[in-house]
């Protein structure tokens, strides 16, 4: 069963906008406040512009084409090569759910490397949504034994089977409760999202991930203008800054248009299945109702939208 | 008189006790002003090179700056343990040892904030967590009630010291319907100062080790330790180089109640690693870890067996009257108990609750260079906040500096 989306109908991204009127009055101090900074250290008005970006939620339409704008322009600047970056919203009628076959995963790490060209990772300090756990199969899924830095010539090794792990957009999602500025959250369609420029870097979202999911730019994020992957999301694989957290987004730029998320599409063996739970003829729903399925770290609730199952 | 004009005098003379001073204060500031200018340099590579300099991954994402800022709002919060018998009680010996100790809560706070800054990778977005202004995640991250409660008590304890020091400057009895639910509110504040901190980390069940009901408790009992420790040490300074009068009874005192929070605070430490070992899951990991290492990685045994060989020797040393009375070993369990703490915190905390990491993965932290030059400017800047306060206090405290008649 293959998984179909219709195409998504720009429009704006489900924008909250409470406390419309003291923001507006604050923003004028703050905004006050910002000028005379720039005026000190000499900052440039793209610069005053991104120090008083409201968090993505919060923002117009009018508001986000100008932030789009100059996004779009540093990129170019940065990369000498213009990039795209969409705002598609979530999709009606969608909850994507992501279900990994661990008795064909072969731990190739082709997914892990699909998914940095995918979402312009930063190569160095290299960064890689998707971690892949090498385990005995005589402790079975025992994190304690687990080796993600495994490295033999030929995969898989004999007594061996591999888990990859990435983000579980959680329904019950410990990182977003925790971010104390609401930089990251659960959108309409499942996929929790960060907000690069709302994030304050304070790591907390980490600490209280199960799942080792988040990944911060510890350093300047590098990545080869010629690799650079011009097709983006805002809140996935738009360039990132240095000081911010980030994680996998099931590919938001991809599967908000009808694509599958790279890691599906790469995987030679078939073990990545996604599509949307809402759909009850779509092959993920098949797989939670016929396969023995578990999640992992169940007892701490956070309710996963990413499941492992074994389909032999 | 006016009270502008005494407010005006107030400043103009308490900038005047902090100009002078003989050269040992000279050098003093001056050793101050050097490390936080070696702070201030390290940090600056920090901004341009991002938190990379750290050691700090993605594996263990937190490491020496969130332990000193969880270290020092322990400090801070032991302001209370003083300012309960002082008050509520009318307990006149102790009464001057309050507001030093409101002194001490105020310094810690001022170096908490600067931890929290050097720890998040966006300073530039610090607007984002303020009240009002930013879009604080309130009441759902414990973070966002941290920057609340912290900002509350360093008010009010700003606003008491200067009330207090403002009236004997005046030389006009303090309004007791003003100091007194105050101080009476900064004691349910400074237990959830701390209370607070040990939830940000207690919260999390992704972290097993931090995951006690016990952690808030533990807190608690290790800053009323901590705290009071360093007030000790002062308190003695003090009486030598000033004319202030501190009895000793005061100070015994004090050592007595630290005695019975260090013996809780040593029952609390045996009640967790108890429940670890004798029920064995797999969460036993992270003590293990702590203890005894792990797969041939044993970096904080050290720290772990030398905080509770400190602990115990500053409880013995405090529990028998003979040498808590006895000055060398009075001050030399204020020092060990003072170490115990510090290296519970800064290391014997938050190491073990990131390692392994979620995936089991060991990542072995020690913090870098920077983050140690780092940590020793904000030493130097809570020292300094520190001292000029006490320069000022101290002096009007005495009656020595008091408010010039006005002019006819």
């Amino acid at each position: 069963m293959k998984y179909q989306l219709g195409k998504a109908s720009p429009g704006e991204p489900g924008a909250t906008r409470s406390f419309k009127s003291r923001r507006q009055f604050l923003g004028t101090a703050a905004a006050a406040m910002a000028g005379a900074m720039a005026t000190l250290t000499g900052c440039d008005r793209s610069g005053v512009e991104a120090f008083l970006q409201h968090n993505f939620r919060e923002l117009t339409k009018d508001d986000i084409k100008q932030v789009i704008a100059r996004l779009e322009q540093e990129a170019r600047r940065k990369y000498g090569k213009a990039i795209h970056i969409g705002t598609e919203p979530p999709i009606p009628g969608v909850l994507f759910g992501y279900a990994l076959d661990l008795s064909r995963c072969i731990g190739c790490r082709r997914c892990a490397k699909a998914c940095v060209k995918e979402n312009n990772q930063s190569r160095d300090p290299q960064i890689e949504w998707i971690r892949v756990l090498q385990m005995d199969k005589e402790e079975g899924v025992d994190i304690t034994h687990a080796d993600p830095y495994y490295n033999p010539d030929l995969v898989p090794q004999e007594g061996h089977f591999y888990m990859p792990v990435q983000c579980h957009q959680c329904r019950n999602a410990p990182c977003t409760k925790v971010c104390p500025v609401g930089a990251t959250w659960q959108e309409k369609d499942g996929i929790v999202v960060v907000d690069y420029n709302w994030c304050i870097g304070c790591r907390y979202c980490m600490a209280a991930c199960p799942y080792g999911a988040r990944r911060f730019n510890w350093g300047d994020p590098m990545v080869p203008a010629d690799e650079l992957n011009p097709v983006t999301h805002y809140l996935g694989n738009r360039p990132r800054p240095k000081g911010v957290v980030e994680k996998c987004t099931f590919c938001i730029q991809r599967v908000r248009n009808g694509l599958y998320p790279a890691c599906v599409e790469i995987c030679p063996t078939g073990s990545r299945k996604f599509g949307n739970l809402m759909d009850p003829k779509s092959e993920i729903r098949y797989i939670l109702e016929n396969k023995r399925v578990f999640i992992f770290k169940e007892e701490l609730n956070t309710k996963p939208k990413f499941f492992y199952f074994y389909g032999v | 008189m006016g009270t502008p004009r005494a407010f005006r005098c107030f400043l103009k003379d308490s900038l005047g006790l902090i100009l002078a001073g003989n050269r040992a204060y000279y050098a003093w500031l001056g050793f101050l002003l050097t490390l936080i200018a070696v702070g201030v340099a390290a940090y600056a590579g920090q901004l341009r090179d991002g938190l990379i300099v750290t050691h700090m991954r993605d594996q263990v994402s937190w490491g020496f700056y969130i332990g000193n800022f969880t270290f020092l709002v322990g400090v801070a919060a032991a302001a209370i343990m003083l300012v309960i018998p002082a008050y509520v009680y009318d307990w006149e010996p102790i009464r001057e040892i309050t507001i030093l100790g409101e002194v001490l809560a105020i310094s810690a706070l001022v170096m908490c904030l600067c931890f929290v800054l050097v720890d998040i990778g966006r300073p530039d977005r610090f607007w984002h967590i303020l009240p009002l202004i930013g879009r604080l995640n309130f009441p759902t991250s414990m973070l966002a009630w941290d920057v609340v409660v912290l900002n509350t008590y360093l008010l009010l304890n700003w606003f008491v010291v200067t009330y207090l020091i403002f009236c004997a400057y005046t030389r006009i009895h303090y309004v007791k319907a003003i100091v007194l639910p105050l101080v009476l509110f900064s004691i349910p504040m400074a237990v959830s100062i701390h209370t607070v901190t040990a939830f940000l980390f207690n919260g999390l069940a992704a972290r097993p080790f931090w995951n006690s009901a016990i952690l808030a408790p533990r807190f608690l009992a290790s800053a009323f330790c901590s705290g009071p420790a360093i007030l000790l040490v002062l308190l003695q300074i003090l009486r030598r180089v000033t004319k202030l009068r501190i009895k000793d009874e005061a100070i015994f005192k004090v050592a007595e109640l630290m005695a019975y929070t260090m013996g809780f605070m040593l029952f609390l430490t045996f009640a967790e690693v108890f429940k670890e070992f004798y029920s064995g899951t797999q969460h036993l990991v992270y003590t293990r870890y702590l203890w005894f290492g792990l797969k041939g990685q044993h970096s904080l045994v050290p720290f772990a067996w030398g905080s509770v060989a400190c602990g115990l020797a500053a409880f013995l040393l405090f529990l028998i009257p003979r040498t808590r009375t006895n000055w060398f070993t009075l001050n030399l369990g204020c020092g060990l108990i003072y170490a115990s703490v510090y290296i519970e915190k800064g290391m014997g905390l938050i190491i073990p609750g990131l390692t392994p990491d979620p995936l089991g993965e060991i990542y072995v932290y020690t913090p870098s260079l920077t983050e140690i030059l780092v940590a020793a400017g904000i030493f130097g800047i809570g020292l300094l906040v520190f001292t000029l306060m006490l320069k000022v206090v101290v002096p009007i405290m005495l009656g020595e500096t008091t408010l010039p008649p006005a002019p006819l």
